[in-house]
């Protein structure tokens, strides 16, 4: 199981009507595959349509055409109720602006997954507690995305998108709204969620922050330009080898 | 549906929070809305609380009736409008005091069997030239109609059964005629004079007020046999029977009709050619009168819930196209549909119950004005308080439906786009 696909895309095009005879072709047939615990980092200019491609993976939205299989379960098949389950448990978004409920504090907006998961309210809060410590939140827990810093912010997305220990850990630019020293923290974050196991993609502009990941897609115009997996080792092997 | 309980605590809590969000947000068109729903529920609250306090009102012993007391008579008190039904009864033969006498006589259900007859607009005179107006009601009574009719006597006594059956000139008279008549003299003893007749007051009925503004206290009640030599024996008379109990109530009533039919010869399948009627028939009959009221007051209340029904689907709309990012980010983390669907029909039940609470309450408030006035214990009419409720939920539900059914078809992506 540790090699297997978690996601399996194959000639994915997206296409925007835009009425009359104009279409936007955001996605012109990506075919990419996914294995448990690969850090992905997408690249490429703006409009490219890395967003696209991560709302795809994410279930948010569907393709105009291609396979989509996600653990090797045809995406397209599933109805709605099925995608919400696999949203709730088996992925864990971190939009680029945070996307946080304004009006919940960050052990709500946590536990929401979890509600949504059907978890009883004890082992919720417990399991919302965790996982804001996990992201070094623990004496924040009360406070509403409006008393937090973005940085402080954009952990809380994480730690919501990790509470129902998911699949995959997908993230849009997820340090495009903070500084550079935050958005540096937030890089190690990822690192550190990677070595403990989890299988992360992730969209960035920045070529820094693309280091940090194990393998790298640019996209260009709707269509993978480059896949390269950067020759360093990954933390099975480097537990293998010591 | 693997939708947990647990689930529904969340969303019934969140939508209560939303509801209240909502109507801090939107104040001048909430306020608007919950006005519609209070004035519907409100009117309809009121009416039936007024409803409610007027028949326990009859039922508290302020008619004519003792406890577990029915009255027979030849005529309903409630005039027909049917002249066919008129014309009928106007035909039927009086009861005779035999027949009375019959029901006391055989009525083995019963624990007091009153006999009376009435004349209506006499005038009460005193020796010194006190006088009432042409109002007041003569009653030709028996010992046992004083408890049957729930008479209490106050002063003096009631006349024996010596004097009823040596047709003694004696005279009880109600608080009415006394603050007519004798204004600042004690009553018992004085001479009386009534149709020519002179009586002798030997008791003063203790007062027993007025229902719907009636006046129970005006009249004067002589010795049955008396009043039979005065105005003649083939009289109307009324029958009142009380029962031993509440359990053998409605048996001594078809007791009583049987005994009733025998000495009338009414033929077996012929409807009675007399009246019985009881509280109970009296509040029936109570709510035959006032059912087009109650009719009217409905379909105002309809139409206002209506309207406030769409004030409440305006509001939803507006909280489901300014809360579409947040409907967004709770798809994006695994909100199902259903979750949405009841979250947001949720809080349009939420801001109906809230209006609902305040028409009920002032409903109650208003209704009960009616028992300030008749000097009678408040009604809290629990079980329309219940149906206001159950309204307000069905109104919620029904007008909340399309806005919550808008909310949770929303696409995930482009609700999170939205801005
Ligand atoms: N809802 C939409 N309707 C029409 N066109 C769209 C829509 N969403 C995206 N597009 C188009 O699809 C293309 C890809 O967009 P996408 O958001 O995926 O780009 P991106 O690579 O994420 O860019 P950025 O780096 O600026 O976020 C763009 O040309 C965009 O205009
Ligand atoms: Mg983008």
């Amino acid at each position: 199981m540790n090699n297997s696909e978690v996601i399996n895309l194959q000639q994915i095009i997206k296409t925007y009507d835009m009425g009359g005879a104009e279409e936007v072709h955001a996605l012109r047939g990506v075919s990419i595959q996914i294995r448990k615990n690969e850090y992905v980092a997408i690249m490429g200019p703006s409009g490219s349509g890395k967003s696209t491609l991560m709302n795809i993976i994410g279930c948010l939205d569907t393709p105009t055409s291609g396979l989509y299989e996600f653990n090797s379960v045809n995406v397209s098949e599933m109805n709605d109720n099925q995608l919400a389950k696999v949203r709730n448990k088996e992925i864990g978004f971190v939009f680029q602006t945070f996307n946080l409920l304004a009006r919940s504090d960050a052990l709500h907006n946590v536990e929401l997954p979890l509600i949504y998961g059907g978890v009883t309210s004890a082992d919720r809060k417990r399991r919302a507690r965790e996982a804001l410590e996990h992201v070094g939140l623990g004496d924040r827990i009360h406070h509403k995305p409006n008393e937090l810093s973005g940085g402080q912010r954009q952990r809380v997305a994480i730690a919501r998108a990790l509470v129902n220990q998911p699949s995959i850990l997908l993230a849009d630019e997820p340090t495009g709204n903070l500084d550079s020293k935050t958005g540096d923290e937030i890089m190690q974050l990822f690192e550190e969620l990677h070595r403990q196991g989890n299988t992360i993609i992730l969209v960035t502009h920045e070529e820094y922050i693309a280091e940090h990941a194990h393998r790298i897609v640019r996209i260009r115009d709707g269509m993978i330009e480059s896949d390269q997996t950067i020759n360093k080792r990954t933390p099975a092997l480097a537990d293998q080898g010591r | 549906m693997n939708q947990s309980f647990e689930t529904l605590v969340y969303e019934i809590r969140e939508s209560l929070g939303m509801a209240l969000a909502a109507l801090r947000t939107n104040k001048l068109r909430s306020i608007l809305t919950l006005l519609g729903i209070a004035v519907g529920v409100f009117s309809i609250i009121a009416v039936m609380t007024a409803m409610g306090v007027l028949v326990s009102s009859i039922e508290s012993g302020l008619s004519q009736l003792g406890v577990n007391t029915f009255q027979v008579q030849r005529r309903p008190i409630f005039h027909s409008n049917d002249p066919r039904e008129r014309a009928k009864i106007r035909k039927r033969k009086f009861i005779k005091y035999e027949q009375g006498l019959r029901v006391k006589e055989n009525a083995t259900q019963a624990k007091a069997v009153g006999l009376e007859s009435w004349q209506f607009g006499r005038i009460v005179v005193t020796p010194f030239g006190n006088k009432t107006n042409p109002n007041v009601s003569l009653a030709g009574e028996d010992i046992e109609g004083f408890t049957t009719n729930n008479w209490a006597i106050g002063d003096g006594r009631l006349f024996t059964s010596e004097e009823l059956s040596a047709a003694k000139s004696v005279a009880i008279v109600g608080m009415g005629v006394v603050e007519k008549i004798f204004p600042k003299m004690d009553p018992i003893n004085q001479t009386v004079r009534i149709d020519g007749e002179e009586y002798q007051v030997i008791g003063v009925i203790e007062r027993k007020g007025g229902m719907l503004g009636g006046n129970f206290d005006n009249f004067v009640a002589i010795p049955l046999t008396t009043y039979f030599e005065v105005y003649g024996k083939d009289r109307d008379v009324h029958i009142m029977v009380q029962s031993t109990d509440r359990e053998t109530y409605d048996d001594c009533i078809e007791q009583v009709r049987g005994i009733l039919r025998t000495a009338r010869h009414v033929a077996p399948g012929d409807e009675d050619d007399f009246y019985i009627f009881s509280n109970d028939s009296l509040i029936e009959r109570f709510n035959e009168v006032t059912y087009y009221v109650r009719l009217g007051i409905l379909l105002v209340s309809a139409i206002a819930l209506l309207a406030a029904g769409v004030g409440i689907m305006n509001i939803m709309l507006v909280s489901v196209t300014e809360r579409t990012r947040e409907i967004g980010i709770r798809k994006a983390i695994g909100a199902r549909k259903t979750n949405i669907l009841t979250q947001f029909i949720l809080e349009a039940i939420v801001l109906s119950e809230f209006g609902g609470m305040i028409g009920i309450l002032l409903g109650v408030i208003a209704g009960n004005l009616a028992a300030v006035f008749l000097e009678i214990p408040p009604v809290i009419p629990f079980d329309w308080a219940a149906i206001g409720f159950f309204i307000c939920s069905i109104i919620g539900i029904a007008f909340g439906v399309y806005p919550a059914w808008k909310a949770s078809n929303l696409d995930p992506i482009e609700s999170l786009r939205y801005e």
